[in-house]
């Protein structure tokens, strides 16, 4: 960890102050930046504790949904009666993640800006693109049994880590952000980058901005969803491939559906196309293996984790017949629903 | 007051000092003026360092030195100097002493500064270039270049054949051969190697370091440091996890004793998560083993090949392919083991090494004939049992392995199993019932233990063995109590220093045969020199009595028979001094040895619930009898066994380290990403201890459990995952991609 | 070079709070107020074992991977090792030390020594610390939830079914404290 300035301001114009962009750090959990800090993998001159910013409630918006400040912890988000009662899915997903103790500490806009899951990428002693720019990638080649099979490019295929993310994809949410140049809203979708050319870039997020909360639509999912994390083990262990089911279902047929994959990309992985498909069919094992075929089509394995568009298929069958069935996965009852 | 008995559930005697953090390890021992040393590792596979420029690092306030080859104190020149009781053939590793790169993340300098943050800032200051040499880390490249050492390693055991296995085996009707593969585990236990030296002012250390043996780090430190003995203190009074990985000394307290006597300071050094990888592992292994038998599962025929990963300096070796040659009848059998160099670390003994190796799949095999036959699992090792060790045609002191195989198997419910595979369901979920046996040697060392009682009638044995988590201190507590009479709050058990008497590291669960015994005979000796005081009581309490005729019981010495007797304290009083010490020495017997084999036993028993389609495992139940001989404490004993449990869970489900052969580079080196056991992947876990009296093994009768827990689990899960799904998987650990391939059959 | 040029010289202020004089720290450790410095760079859990001597609290990982350094902090339970001290000025600090004492154990402590549910005892405090919050929380309901909401503590020795037991022992009939 190399040393650094810290500063707790107490407002949010105080925290904007001079916040000039890759030397300066926002912190409010710190489970992630401090993990990397410690790894000398980012290296603030400047940190900026947010804690003390009034961002730490969830709120009811204009439109019925629920606005969760960017300071509130992830424990607090999915024991939330309101988000339980709308957004179980949500609750679900939290409760995928990390351990309690993480859960406690960790803010929903840390979360949003969760590094990705890389040994490559953690490990300053390998050339990464996502650490220095035009390094080259080690974990093409290497040892990639966590890497991306979708959407990843030749300068990276890590994946993005978190679970509240693929939970977000699915619910359609919003990030609020503010800077200098003012408040802007973001689409969860736009939110995450895929690497392409500039790996070292995982959001649009620009320099100096502070996310303030996310949004989430008044629509809600209540009865058929579902957050299924497969991974090395039964808890504490990041996703090999996780889906997140949103659908609704109106007269034994598919009236809307989105399912979102983590594990598999540099950002949660939607494909709204093949959703679209997907709605007006019968919730069935036909057109849930049409849907998987269609969204794994432009899949790639790096070697070690070729099984992972297999898995990822079977994930996402399963995780549809339990959101349509309205048996979503226990996050406590390891045995898959 | 309830007289203290060996075999009574006596709990932990350190447990309070645990439970509210009063325990200290190796890097919580205040001392003024403390510095912190911080580690740097290479970032080669091999070479050579070309250039390390530390000025950037030495302009930061608080860095006081960094110390590599180029600035180095004298050291021991000869590799004698660096040999220790837990090496192996070969020229030890000598960090700093000079430029050459033997392995990727090999200690190459030590940062010390003020504080840990300033160390911890600073070291990635450092500016260091290498020539880089061509290496090899892939052990299956390596495997044509296998060899057989000439010289052995001192814990290994040779095997001998018997027959003519090669024709046995082609004549008989139900032949199974497969190839399979062990992945390279790290110890991983929960406290990070840590050492404080303190420098005591007078050219003498007090050393509080992680190690399981406080002698073997003195002799070590003494040697190469080159200083006298009486200046090295070795303190390890508790160790926070070890299984292997402290049975020898380990570069942080090189380090830091190097950094302490050169600058003349007190210095810690605490290794990182990342550098736990950095050092001793259990070695990979591949293994092919051919059995063949008659159509009713007697065996007739076994040959066992097994090869496992060393380093380029040293040559490790492990006893893996004797196992199952060992404890099953079979006329016809034939071995071959050796050993292929990387250029790694050298590997070293992670509990029950080489039977958790070997022994977890010969089980696998056994399953395997046991389905080419047609026989059931628990029944195919009861037809091919041995009374006798068939290796070396020897009696056992004991083996009630029988009667481990019909409890665990009437607590398991093994008779409701269905012989055929996917034959068992639980709704959606497959159901697999596997098991297997697992087998260590029941070992004997020699140890000294001394046992004093002072005026306030407090008793202490003391001996510089180690408690690692496996209940040291409470057993010799409990036996001291029994010996003498005592409740448990009587007596002080004091080890981990190596100021006390002579012990050896602790290791290969004779621990607790080897200083029990001693605790024993020293209580017993102490005893006798208060029986004898008790003539210089008025009206001598025990008139003619022999000291054969006196007990002890309820803190009393009485003639056997009488009601009543004098407390112990009288007796030292009536001696006229101010305390009464003996110390004796445990030894195994030479004539057992020779004449007779000492094992433990066990058999495990485990469900499996697979979700199929999704490749999802959990290990739902385990039972896992013991035959261990006689157990000193219960409580600790069976903590013992659920420990090795979960550990052999680990290695069949979770544990890889994971090699980019191409940096030479351990890629997973972090308890994210190397996974073990976490709460919710353990379930039920059932213990037996069967009642197995041995009064040849040791003098206690006790063999030891600290081994035995781990070895058959992995082979009783994998052998349950094929119950479930009719898949077999040879290589371990058996992850989602694995249950979900079809060609998995293929182990490499 | 020139990367950790641009850095030192970026660092003046750093250079000042962490190697001079640190920030001004008021926290409550186990009910002892600490009226403090501390440089910011010094998480919470070196402060409680190098700058306050409570070792109780353990090193695991430095990583939020283990658990072994888990305290609470105003009654939730926290990884010590991704927080910095003076990210905790003005907070209450549980560490093991203040749950109870030999003599008078917190009932948890008393669970574990029962059920024998360490070996080594290196995991132990924060698995402790974790099973207070655990209860503080109020969530886990049965044996399942407590496995999976313990599953943040890694036991390497493996005694995770004495722990299981140890907390069902003491967990409030229904889970609510």
């Amino acid at each position: 960890m190399n040393p650094f300035s810290y500063e707790r301001p107490d407002n949010v114009a105080g925290a904007l102050r001079g916040v000039d962009g890759r030397s300066v750090k926002f912190i409010a959990g710190g489970t992630n930046l401090l993990d990397l800090m410690k790894e000398g993998v980012e290296r603030p001159s400047r940190l900026i504790d947010i804690n003390h910013l009034p961002l730490g409630k969830i709120e009811e918006n204009e439109d019925g949904g629920l606005r969760i400040g960017a300071l509130v912890r992830n424990a607090d988000a999915a024991y939330d009666e309101r988000i339980k009662a709308g957004y179980p899915l949500l609750s679900s997903a939290f409760l995928a993640g990390a351990s309690p103790q993480l859960r406690n500490a960790a803010s929903t806009g840390g979360n949003l800006l969760q590094r990705t899951r890389c040994y490559y990428f953690y490990d300053t002693a390998t050339p990464c693109n996502k650490r220095e720019p035009g390094s080259g990638c080690s974990a093409i080649g290497g040892v990639n049994r966590i890497h991306a099979i979708l959407g990843a490019s030749d300068q990276c295929i890590a994946t993005h880590p978190s679970d509240m993310c693929v939970g977000l994809a699915a619910l359609n949410a919003k990030v609020r952000v503010t800077g200098e140049e003012g408040d802007r809203v973001i689409e969860f979708a736009d939110f995450h980058r895929l690497p392409g050319n500039t790996p070292h870039i995982d959001t649009t997020l620009k320099a100096g901005e502070l996310i303030t909360g996310v949004d989430l639509p008044g629509e809600t999912f209540d009865t058929n969803f579902t957050y299924l994390k497969l991974r090395d083990r039964l808890s504490y262990a990041f996703a090999l491939v996780s889906v997140a089911v949103a659908m609704k279902l109106d007269g034994g047929k598919i009236a809307e559906v989105r399912v979102a994959l983590g594990g598999v990309a540099h950002k949660p992985w939607r494909n709204t196309e093949a959703e679209a498909v997907l709605v007006g069919q019968a919730p069935e094992a036909a057109a849930f293996a049409t849907f998987a075929e269609n969204v794994l089509r432009e899949a790639k394995g790096q070697g070690h984790n070729d099984f992972k568009t297999d898995l990822a298929k079977r994930a996402i069958m399963r995780a549809l017949r339990q959101a349509a069935a309205g048996t979503p996965q226990s996050q406590t009852h390891k045995r898959v629903a | 007051m309830a007289q203290v008995e060996i075999g009574m559930p006596q709990r932990r005697v350190e447990g309070e000092l645990k439970v509210t953090g009063q325990a200290r390890y190796a890097a919580e021992y205040p001392v003024e003026g403390l510095l912190y040393g911080f580690v740097i590792n290479a970032t080669i596979a091999k070479g050579r360092i070309a250039k390390i420029d530390t000025t950037a690092a030495l302009a930061v306030p608080g860095v006081i030195e960094v110390f590599t080859h180029e600035n180095r104190p004298n050291l021991a020149w000869f590799d004698r100097s660096y040999k220790d009781d837990g090496d192996s053939p070969g020229s030890p590793l000598r960090p700093l002493y000079d430029d050459k790169i033997l392995y990727d993340a090999q200690p190459i300098a030590l940062l010390v500064a003020e504080t840990f943050e300033i160390a911890r800032y600073a070291v990635g200051l450092v500016d260091i270039e290498y020539e880089r040499e061509d290496f090899n880390t892939d052990f299956v490249s390596a495997l044509p270049d296998r060899f057989f050492p000439k010289k052995k390693r001192a814990f290994y055991t040779p095997f001998k054949d018997r027959g003519d296995a090669p024709n046995a085996y082609k004549d008989l009707p139900v032949q199974v051969s497969n190839d399979y593969h062990m992945v390279s585990e790290h110890h991983n236990p929960m406290e990070l190697n840590a050492t404080t030296v303190v420098w005591e002012g007078d050219g003498k250390i007090t050393v509080y370091d992680k190690n399981q043996g406080s002698q073997n780090v003195q002799k070590y430190l003494a040697s190469v440091f080159g200083l006298s003995k009486d200046k090295v203190r070795v303190l390890n009074p508790f160790v926070g996890g070890a299984f292997g990985s402290g049975l020898r000394p380990e570069y942080q307290v090189y380090m830091a004793t190097l950094a302490a006597t050169t600058l003349k300071h007190s210095v810690r050094v605490t290794l990182t998560r990342q550098q736990m990888f950095s050092h001793v592992h259990r070695p990979e292994a591949v293994q092919t083993v051919s059995l063949a038998s008659d159509e009713t599962g007697r065996m007739n025929a076994m040959m066992v090949e097994a090869t496992t990963s060393t380093s380029r300096y040293e040559n490790f070796m492990e006893t893996v392919v004797n196992w199952g040659g060992t404890a099953y009848a079979c006329e016809n059998a034939k071995f071959d083991y050796n050993i292929a160099a990387l250029d790694i670390h050298t590997p070293g003994d992670m509990r029950a090494p080489g039977a958790a190796t070997g022994m977890n799949i010969f089980e696998m095999a056994m399953d395997e004939l046991a389905y080419a036959a047609n026989v059931d699992p628990l029944e195919l090792r009861i037809k091919n049992y041995s009374e006798q060790d068939a290796m070396n045609n020897t009696p056992y002191t004991s083996k009630a392995l029988m009667s481990a195989y019909k409890e665990g198997a009437a607590r398991f419910g093994w008779e409701k199993r269905s012989q055929a595979p996917r034959s068992m369901k639980d709704g959606t979920e497959l159901v697999g019932w596997g098991m297997a046996t697992g087998m260590w040697e029941a070992m004997m060392a020699v140890a000294t233990v001394r046992a004093r009682i002072g005026a306030n009638g407090q008793l202490e044995v003391a001996s510089a063995t180690s408690d690692i988590g496996t209940g040291t201190y409470t057993i010799m507590t409990q036996i001291a109590a029994e010996t003498l009479g005592l409740p448990m709050d009587r007596v002080t058990a004091k080890l981990g220093d190596s100021d006390l008497p002579l012990s050896p590291i602790e290791g290969g669960s004779w621990t607790a045969a080897t200083v029990g015994a001693a605790v024993q005979l020293a209580c017993r000796a102490l005893g006798e020199k208060l029986f004898k005081a008790a003539s210089k009581v008025p009206g001598n309490p025990f008139g003619d009595a022999k000291f054969d005729q006196i007990e002890f019981i309820d803190g009393q010495a009485r003639v056997r028979g009488k009601a009543t007797g004098i407390s112990l304290q009288d007796l030292l009083h009536a001696s006229g001094e101010p305390w009464l010490e003996a110390e004796e020495t445990a030894k195994p017997s030479m004539i057992t040895n020779m004449t007779k084999s000492r094992h433990t036993h066990s058999a495990v028993f485990v469900e499996v619930k697979v979700d199929e389609e999704l490749g999802v495992v959990r290990v739902t139940r385990v039972v896992n009898a013991v035959a261990g001989g006689r157990i000193i404490n219960p409580l600790t004993a069976r903590s013992q066994i659920l420990g090795g449990v979960v550990m052999g869970m680990g290695m069949a489900l979770h544990e890889d380290t994971l090699m980019d052969h191409r940096l030479g580079r351990i890629m997973n080196h972090s308890l994210a990403e190397y996974h073990v056991p976490a709460h919710a992947d353990v379930f039920d876990i059932d213990v037996i201890f069967v009642d197995e009296p041995d009064p040849e093994v040791s003098p206690l009768g006790v063999k030891g459990l600290g081994e035995i827990g781990i070895v058959g689990v992995a082979a009783a899960i994998s052998n349950a995952i094929f119950h479930a799904t009719g898949k077999r998987v040879r290589s371990f650990p058996i992850t989602i991609d694995k249950i979900l391939s079809i060609d998995t059959t293929d182990a490499l | 070079m020139d990367a950790i040029t641009d850095e030192l010289r970026l660092a003046t202020d750093s250079e000042h709070q962490c190697f001079g004089a640190g920030m001004p720290l008021n926290i409550t450790v186990n009910g002892k107020a600490h009226d403090t410095r501390v440089a910011p760079w010094t998480t919470l859990l070196d402060f409680l074992r190098e700058n306050l001597g409570l070792t109780g609290t353990k090193k695991g990982c430095d990583h939020g991977q283990c658990g072994a350094c888990t305290v609470l902090v105003d009654g939730r339970r926290i990884n010590s090792c991704l927080t910095l001290a003076v990210m905790r000025d003005g907070c209450k600090i549980t560490t093991v030390e203040g749950l109870g004492k030999p003599g008078a154990l917190h009932p948890l402590q008393e669970a574990f020594i029962e059920r024998d549910a360490f070996q080594c005892g290196y995991c132990t405090p924060g698995q402790l610390c974790s099973a207070a919050g655990l209860i503080n929380e109020g969530q886990a309901k049965d044996r399942d939830d407590v496995r999976e909401l313990m599953s943040g503590n890694i036991c390497r020795c493996g005694a995770y079914t004495n722990i299981a037991d140890a907390v069902m022992d003491v967990l409030p009939k229904g889970g609510q404290s």
